[in-house]
């Protein structure tokens, strides 16, 4: 914003990963313990607001260089698909299939299309509320 | 190949079309829509000697088996005899549209595309063996003839005929509609064969004359039945070629053929056959009447297609009481209905290409303006003659043929002693015999006073000659038809009107041979109709010579009176009413619109609580009330008070957070850390974007605020509070079913390989919902960045004014 604020800004810098990152834990937790691509998101968003009052909006488009309007475009296709993927192997539409694997670094990993789904929420949201975010931020 | 799909070959044939209109700019786009109709007429020709054997044919396709609902093509002597009117009469006005739109001039491309469509849902109406899919195609002809009529979108008078049979024939199909679910009910089935079977499990269902009423208001506007053909003269701003289709030999005939279909159902029924046979009647007298008051040539035709329409619902009408009575004479009726169809369809499609061949070589359809046109259009004169004349039931045309028919079944109807036809049936034949003169009346009066007398040169806008050669193969196509059918009735009786008789009363004939009836245009001097013809012919030939001494009766009804008068009275007045009242509560302020939403949610909530009974308190289940609650709903009502309290805005933002905040503490004491968890981010977010857009915000104004309007808004958050406390209270005390949380935890594992139930609700068991739940925030956050773009774009523009 207006006036550069030191400390704020050299809190955000660390912050802001460990926010995102808490956020990544949170989504793919989102099965088993508290979490998902919901709060997930809001948690990503709540990063980006945090470097938002910290900086300003120029600095933060140079640094996420996105079109949140396109991550909703493609959030909301991700859902979309997944659910309407069943179709293809003649299941009724949203019917989830989950299994086990045994993947070489994370061992036996259980598996869903779910998380697709999730993943889906996830960008949707982010998209979402970052473009409200930065029209509003915006207009001057 | 399943052969069901041949219904959507129209259809699929538009999607081709646009890329034709744009590229072949050579050719005309008709030709290469003409292939359709004629590939499938041809096609459907081939069923004939199966049908006419006594087989079917079917062919389905399941659409939503788990509902009954299903494509079928059920192809007996009902359904052939109108695909092969839809596809025959098709393809000739198909040809006969290619020489009257100018390719330069017109927009083929949307004209044929609506045309295509059209004719797919007319197949599949005439096609369709369950009910939900033939409403389906049944509101798909009122749209695509909704595009037909208004084709000439820049014309008044186009969109009005559009709208006018758009509102008239879907609100009938909308009734319609709750007849077919009425029977779907009663029967357990949508299938209207299985029906049929199962009539006498649900015939004496109290609501089973509100189904037949139901869809018979659906056929009556669909065949523009009395009071609702009004439609019809005012669907005549349709380019020629589409009422010639849709008004002489499809879409108005698809009120006959339900009226057919469903015979077999509802012929026990005295209301149905009274309904049929009276307005039937009554719709005959009516146009054929009003025909001669008409001046346009389309409006003639219009009249007289409601008169025929009339006509032949009347027989459909006799035809049911075959059900009642062993006696003979009825079976002729419905055999007449079906005779007397195919030659309306053919003779009125003729008709009305004449009508277009003049309007379009004459630049005028006014038939006070023309007339001596005979020596100049002898082609047109002589198909017109031909139509006309069959028309009004002469020899040696087709016409006459099933108007004998006709005549011998309104007399036999007094015959009849059930349903007090014994004492009111005698006016059948009385009521059909003027009509019949009138018909006489009109069609003379459009043959010569068009193509007789003396020319009018000076009132005609375009010096007038025959037309191209190519206009006039269909309708002389047409003309030669009617003759043909004179001499050779019993042939298309044999093939064609025997098969769909059968079919329309499956359970009086074994097989189509039963239903025929010999037709002969000579019955011998001691038949009744043959004198109730020369009746028509003496009397039409004195009223048509005296016209213009009796026209002046039309004038004695004034046209506010009309049924016109009403149908524009009642559109106007709801507009009216609907604008007044949305204008009084669309304030424009959203508090009002808020007052409005809570009041009523309050209200709503708190009435039905008391009034069902649902409220109850239960005291006994409760958890024990700990101090860390307690000062916890301190916090959040101190700080809900701040809010209102607060005189700057930015302490009210944050008394909001710390009632969020405590909200989301609530959900950490009481174990839901999914809740807490997104409560607080939304919360922190929330008021972050509060500060964000708080520099925006104009400076806090008390909104003229009196002290009324602060008791109104305490009356309603405290009413609001109450209900939601209410609710709360109750549904914690009435447990009528097991929560269904032990659902989940007992299969969250199984179904779902998850151990976060809600996270597993969310994407898994109702993720239905969260589809669309992000589909909405999509809309939000384009729409919020559409809004402030839009802002932007404005304030920018206003710059470059100053």
């Amino acid at each position: 914003m207006r006036k550069n604020n030191v400390i704020l800004q050299t809190t955000t810098k660390v912050a802001f990963f460990i926010i995102f990152l808490f956020s990544i834990h949170i989504f793919f937790a989102g099965h088993f313990a508290p979490g998902g691509g919901f709060v997930g998101g809001l948690l990503t968003t709540g990063a980006i607001v945090l470097l938002l009052l910290a900086y300003d909006l120029e600095t933060i488009q140079a640094t996420l260089p996105f079109n949140f309007t396109i991550v909703i475009g493609i959030g909301l296709l991700l859902s979309f698909s997944t659910a309407a993927g069943s179709i293809l192997f003649d299941v009724p539409f949203f019917t989830h299939a989950f299994g086990h694997f045994d993947l070489p670094l994370f061992g036996d990993t259980e598996l869903h299309t779910a998380m697709l789904f999730d993943a889906g929420v996830y960008l949707v949201v982010v998209g979402a509320a970052i473009t409200i975010i930065q029209s509003i931020g915006g207009d001057d | 190949m399943e052969f069901v799909w041949f219904i959507f070959l129209p259809a699929a044939a538009a999607l081709l079309i646009p890329a034709l209109f744009r590229r072949v700019t050579g050719i005309h786009t008709g030709w290469f829509v003409l292939a359709v109709p004629a590939v499938l007429f041809v096609y459907y020709s081939t069923f004939v000697p199966h049908i006419a054997g006594g087989g079917q044919s079917v062919s389905v396709f399941d659409w939503i088996p788990s509902l009954g609902i299903s494509f079928t093509s059920y192809l007996d002597g009902l359904s052939l005899l109108f695909t092969l009117l839809i596809t025959g009469i098709g393809t000739l006005v198909v040809l006969y549209s290619i020489f009257y739109l100018d390719r330069q001039k017109e927009n083929l491309g949307n004209f044929y595309v609506y045309l295509l469509l059209f004719m797919t849902a007319m197949l599949g109406v005439v096609q369709s063996d369950n009910v939900i899919s033939l409403y389906l195609f049944w509101e798909l002809t009122s749209i695509s003839s909704f595009l037909l009529i208004g084709y000439w979108y820049k014309r008044d008078g186009s969109r009005f005929g559009a709208l006018k049979s758009m509102m008239i024939t879907v609100g009938g199909g909308l009734m319609m509609l709750g007849g077919f679910v009425l029977l779907g009910t009663m029967g357990d089935t949508y299938s209207i064969r299985e029906l049929i079977v199962r009539l006498p499990d649900y015939a004496g269902d109290p609501l089973f004359t509100l189904a037949a009423v139901l869809l018979l208001l659906g056929a009556f506007t669909k065949s523009a039945q009395f009071p609702f053909y009004i439609w019809l003269p005012d669907a005549m701003e349709a380019p020629t070629p589409v009422s010639a289709y849709l008004h002489s030999a499809t879409m108005v005939k698809a009120g006959l053929y339900l009226v057919a279909r469903f015979t077999p159902i509802f012929a026990d029924s005295s209301v149905w056959i009274w309904l049929v046979s009276g307005i039937g009647l009554l719709t005959l007298m009516w146009g054929s009447f009003f025909a001669v008051k008409q001046t346009d040539l389309k409006g003639i035709l219009a009249f007289s297609t409601v008169s025929q329409l009339g006509l032949i619902m009347s027989l459909l009408g006799a035809g049911a009481i075959a059900y009642h009575t062993d006696d003979k004479m009825f079976r002729i009726a419905m055999f007449a209905a079906i005779f007397h169809l195919v030659n309306h369809a053919v003779f009125k499609g003729s008709l009305f290409m004449v009508a277009g061949i003049i309007d379009h070589e004459t630049g005028t359809r006014d038939i006070r303006k023309l007339g001596g046109l005979m020596s100049l259009m002898p082609i047109s004169f002589s198909v017109a003659f031909i139509g006309g004349l069959s028309m009004a039931g002469l020899p040696p045309f087709g016409g006459f043929l099933s108007k004998e028919l006709f005549l011998e079944s309104m007399v036999n109807l007094k015959n009849f002693d059930l349903f007090s036809f014994d004492t009111w049936g005698v006016l059948f034949p009385v009521i059909a015999w003027i009509a019949s003169v009138f018909t006489f009346v009109y069609s003379f009066y459009f043959v010569f006073n068009t193509f007789a007398g003396k020319r009018k040169a000076d009132k005609l806008p375009k010096q007038p000659h025959e037309a191209p050669a190519g206009m006039l193969v269909s309708p002389v196509i047409l003309a030669v038809g009617v003759i043909v059918i004179f001499f050779i009735p019993n042939v298309v009786g044999k093939w064609l009107v025997a098969p769909a008789v059968a079919a329309a009363q499956p359970q009086l004939y074994s097989s189509p041979a039963a239903a025929e009836v010999h037709v002969a245009a000579w019955h011998g001097f001691e038949s009744v109709p043959l004198w109730l013809t020369v009746g028509v012919i003496v009397f039409g030939s004195v009223l048509f010579a005296s016209i213009p001494k009796w026209r002046a009766v039309y004038a004695l009804q004034p046209e506010k009176l009309s049924l016109n008068g009403l149908y524009n009275g009642i559109m106007s007045a709801s507009e009216r009413g609907m604008n007044k009242l949305s204008r009084s509560y669309m304030t424009g302020v959203i508090r009002t619109y808020l007052i409005y939403m809570f009041a009523f949610l309050s209200v709503m909530t708190i009435v039905i609580l008391f009034a069902k009974g649902a409220f109850r308190l239960d005291m006994d289940s409760l958890s024990p009330i700990t101090l860390f609650a307690v000062m916890n709903a301190i916090v959040a009502i101190l700080g809900a008070g701040m809010v209102i309290m607060s005189k700057n805005r930015i302490s009210a933002i944050i008394a909001l957070g710390a009632v969020g905040y405590s909200v989301a503490l609530f959900f950490v004491l009481f174990k839901a850390p999914d809740l807490a968890l997104t409560q607080l981010v939304i919360e922190t977010i929330s008021v972050a974007l509060f500060l964000l857009a708080f520099r925006h915000l104009p400076a806090m104004k008390t909104h003229g605020e009196t002290k009324q309007n602060k008791v109104v808004n305490a009356v309603i958050a405290g009413s609001v509070g109450l209900a939601m406390t209410l609710v709360a209270i109750s549904a914690h005390s009435n447990k009528l079913i097991d929560s269904i949380s032990q659902f989940y935890k007992d299969t969250v594992h199984t179904e779902a390989g998850g151990g976060n139930i809600v996270n597993v609700i969310l994407v898994d068991y109702r993720g239905f919902d969260t589809l669309f739940e992000i589909a909405v925030l999509s809309i939000a956050g384009i729409a919020v960045l559409g809004m402030i773009r839009l802002r932007l774009a404005g304030k920018g523009s206003d710059d470059e004014k100053k």
